[in-house]
């Protein structure tokens, strides 16, 4: 196994690009992250996506991005996972350089929510739940976290309004960072006042969907410093699954893909959730944001919002989450939200957050999260230098 | 018009009876049925288990965006119930009003229309579940 | 004779109903379509949800009923509906109830159509199978969503149940079949040509050479012939489109109110068409007594009535209760108004 860093990133903006398609997102971040590694060329390209059969009637995504980001000859494949396409693809990435079969290879997530804007994209988006046994019953992916949440507040003894700040922090953050699709702060009077989509879920409680694309580079550590000297280590990479089903769980409230993939993820980095600078966590709906910080070990069960409440999520807190709005403000164009993530996180480890900047962060945190917690992928960054 | 029609006859026994399995070895009653055991990962032929059909609302919500096929009926609530036999199973509930729904509520299964394929494509029934209904005694 | 009377005695072993929960007053109708003046037909009607068809409505009368008569659904020989508003024109229904109550495979299954009288005929049809050997239980079942016309007179009263009975053999049964006997005619006093979507009717014509004509010499052909009259039965149920009609052939026939009224649930039911002198004769079912005589006969236009004497055993009272009655579903009770309804039954044009 060889140590590998990332040595590139790009971005597009999220929010609805109705003149650019899923072929030219995928070409702009792709571009953007190979300049970004001074190179012109890569062993092999790893294409995160859901919905591109669904929505824009394109399968075989793999080589269309090679063929059309002018990598002709590239080895390239499609990775799905749901909304953790894009975190699943950086970790085939990952497992390319580290197995010593691939030198230079690309990760890109991108989505095109807005090819199609009728009820064919709740059903697309539906597809990351049970075909047969939820989806069937009129289930929507807003519902299936509805259903989740209500029992949480039940049970736990929680109040809606216990998750405003969630959203009051992600919105925050996107402020200050160019590539968000909401960079409007919020207040808690918004939150408690907005609407509601599928009580308890409030529109501020959802996540935008919306297109874009982000792309890193990876290569083995010890070749970083022939492309950059900012390179951000790859500490841990972890993917676990549980049932595909919510009414499967043995636990519908607690996260146990997550529980796996970060307890493999610190084993792996030789570390624990206390010594990890700040999370980009999969907020699309403040639900998820508050379970995954439980079962990752950063929040006792029923306590996640406690961290919400005591101010613990913000820049300055214990464990700043979302810091560059999160997918709750940034946007979450599904298959490509975790490669957003690693971008972000990336960012911050090489000082480039901007006014979103964590102080002194050395390591942080992704976690990526398929449906409604079946697949879910944690990786864990260091910056090298210093 | 689709023609979804294996994908759903082949659900018949489970969608209108709901039959699941009981697993031969550590007794799990599972629904739905698999081929492999989800406590115990045995994997010889499981027997059917016929559910009661009855529960409780284990958690609930109402769908205003409905997805195709089902705006017929929105807003519609769907829960998860807890069948008295152990599993939790997703379903809409139907006969009730959507405001009058908690956690708790003792239901039972009712065969519904589940969604048509057009006006032209087969009708999909199966479960649903509604309040117990009130006998006089 | 003209009676139809089967060597060996068949009855009732089980019986169900079905009612949807909600209800369209007419004075809805009347608002939507008459300024809100003139009298109405009947007080309300029950109107299914979005998510019930006849088949779901007789599927669950048939559970019921199940509980009720308490046998191996395996040894149902037949499984039959009759309706007039079949969820498909070209697929039946009875292979849908058949095998969610687990008669498959090994049964008949057939869908009956003879408009409101669809129902009486799967018992009627049920009684010779059963008598003839052919079959141990035979399952029948009338069902309907009717539709009227939106404004029509038919609108009022076109509503949706059903009803369903495990026949089978006298020894099991809570009810004895003594005869039956059916009159039929052609007389085209309501129709539906396939392509459409609301039945038409002849207006007054559905009156006396219809519903009268045939629910009278039904009720008097099989009564004479067995040397009956009204002070012999306990209990009568009538075919019942609206209140009126039942009420006069009752009386027409010489029987007191105490003998119709169980069994007229139109005034706030509505008319469920092949489910309406079966949901009738369930409510009766319900509260009568070992040893009581009924006189039960339908009417279908098109035309033609099936009259049916049946008399009560002692293994009724302890069925009665076993499942939920006509009344527990007459009780179910939300009141809906005519956008509702319009909505439930699928009237508003979407495309």
């Amino acid at each position: 196994m060889r140590d590998v860093s990332i040595i590139g990133i790009g971005q597009t903006p999220v929010g609805e690009h109705w003149g650019r398609s899923l072929r030219h997102l995928a070409y702009d971040a792709v571009a953007a992250a190979m300049r970004n590694a001074n190179i012109e060329r890569a062993d092999a390209l790893y294409v995160g996506n859901m919905l591109s059969g669904e929505i824009s009637g394109q399968s075989h995504l793999g080589t269309l991005i090679a063929d059309f980001a002018g990598l002709r000859g590239i080895e390239a494949v499609k990775v799905e996972a749901a909304c953790a396409s894009a975190a699943a693809a950086f970790r085939q990435a990952y497992i390319g350089v580290a197995s010593g079969l691939q030198d230079i290879v690309i990760a890109v997530g991108v989505e095109k929510m807005t090819d199609d804007v009728g009820t064919q994209l709740s059903a697309g988006l539906a597809g990351a739940a049970d075909a047969d046994y939820e989806v069937i019953h009129g289930i929507t992916f807003v519902a299936l976290n509805a259903l989740i949440m209500k029992r949480y507040m039940h049970e736990y003894n929680v109040a809606r309004e216990d998750f405003a700040g969630f959203a009051i922090n992600a919105h925050a953050n996107a402020a200050a960072n160019n590539n968000a699709m909401f960079q409007n702060p919020i207040t808690k009077k918004d939150f408690v006042n907005c609407g509601v989509v599928a009580d308890p879920v409030g529109l501020l409680d959802a996540s935008p969907m919306a297109d874009g694309a982000a792309a890193v580079i990876l290569c083995p550590t010890e070749q970083a410093r022939e492309f950059t000297d900012n390179a951000i280590r790859i500490k841990a990479s972890a993917l676990a699954t549980d049932t595909l089903s919510v009414h499967d769980r043995r636990d519908p409230l607690w996260l146990q893909a997550a529980e796996d993939s970060s307890m493999r993820a610190y084993k792996q980095a030789g570390i624990g959730p206390e010594d990890i600078d700040f999370f980009e966590l999969h907020d699309a709906f403040t639900i998820m944001a508050a379970l995954s910080l439980e079962a990752s070990g950063f929040a006792q069960r029923g306590h996640g919002t406690w961290l919400a409440l005591d101010g613990e999520i913000t820049p300055e807190g214990k464990i700043p989450i979302s810091t560059r709005g999160g997918l709750k403000a940034r946007g979450h164009p599904v298959g490509a939200t975790g490669l957003y993530q690693i971008v972000e996180a990336a960012q911050q480890l090489r000082g480039e957050a901007g006014n979103n900047q964590i102080k002194n962060a050395a390591l942080g945190m992704t976690q990526n999260i398929g449906g409604s917690g079946a697949t879910i992928v944690t990786h864990i960054f260091e910056r090298v230098n210093q | 018009m689709t023609t979804e029609i294996a994908r759903h006859w082949r659900l018949n026994s489970q969608r209108y009876q709901l039959v699941g399995e009981v697993c031969p070895k550590c007794g799990v009653k599972m629904f739905p049925p698999r081929d492999v055991c989800m406590e115990c990962a045995d994997d010889t032929r499981q027997p059917d288990f016929q559910f009661s059909g009855r529960g409780e609302v284990y958690s609930f919500t109402t769908v205003h965006n409905a997805p195709e096929g089902y705006q017929e009926s929105a807003p519609y609530t769907v829960a998860l119930v807890k069948l008295e036999e152990g599993p939790l199973i997703t379903a809409q509930l139907t006969d009730v009003v959507n405001s009058e729904v908690e956690i708790g509520m003792p239901v039972e299964m009712v065969t519904r229309k589940l969604r048509a394929q057009g006006e032209e494509g087969v009708i999909i029934y199966g479960y649903k579940f509604r309040p117990r209904l009130a006998v006089a005694g | 004779m003209p009676l139809m009377k089967p060597n060996t005695d068949v009855g009732i072993v089980g019986y169900g109903c079905y009612i949807p929960m909600y209800r369209l007053p007419a004075k809805e109708v009347t608002r939507i379509w008459n300024d809100g003046q003139g009298g109405v037909p009947i007080k309300e009607k029950a109107v299914g949800g979005p998510d019930e068809d006849t088949m779901t409505i007789g599927l669950e009368a048939a559970r019921n009923a199940l509980v009720r008569a308490q046998i191996d659904p395996q040894q149902i020989g037949a499984v039959w509906v009759g309706s007039e508003s079949h969820p498909y024109a070209v697929k039946p229904t009875s292979t849908i109830i058949a095998e969610a109550i687990g008669a498959t495979p090994a049964t008949q299954g057939a869908d009956w159509q003879f408009a409101c009288k669809a129902g009486t005929e799967t018992i009627q049809a049920g009684i010779g199978f059963v008598a003839g050997g052919m079959a141990r239980y035979v399952l029948g079942i009338g069902a309907d969503t009717a539709q009227g016309r939106p404004g029509d007179a038919l609108e009022f009263t076109a509503a949706s149940g059903g009803a369903a009975f495990v026949i089978g053999a006298a020894e099991e049964s809570l009810a004895v079949f003594e005869a039956t006997y059916s009159h039929v005619t052609d007389t085209p006093d309501f129709w539906r040509r396939p392509t459409t979507h609301y039945p038409s009717h002849g207006q007054r014509f559905t009156g006396e050479p219809a519903y009268f004509h045939h629910v009278l010499s039904a009720a008097q052909t099989i009564m004479a012939e067995l040397g009956y009259t009204a002070q012999d039965f306990a209990y009568v149920i009538l075919h019942q489109p609206n209140r009126k009609f039942p009420e006069r052939a009752a009386a027409e026939l010489g029987f007191e109110k105490e003998q119709w009224v169980t069994g007229l649930l139109s005034p706030v039911v509505g008319n469920t068409y092949a489910g309406a002198s079966v949901l009738g004769l369930t409510a009766v079912l319900d509260i009568a007594q070992p040893g009581d005589k009924i006189l039960c006969v339908s009417f279908g236009s098109g035309a033609g009535s099936d009259a049916f004497i049946i008399n009560t055993t002692d293994r009724l009272p302890d069925k009665q209760k076993s499942a939920p009655t006509t009344q527990d579903y007459i009780n179910r009770r939300i009141e809906i108004d005519y956008a509702t309804y319009v909505r439930y039954r699928n009237k508003l044009k979407m495309h």
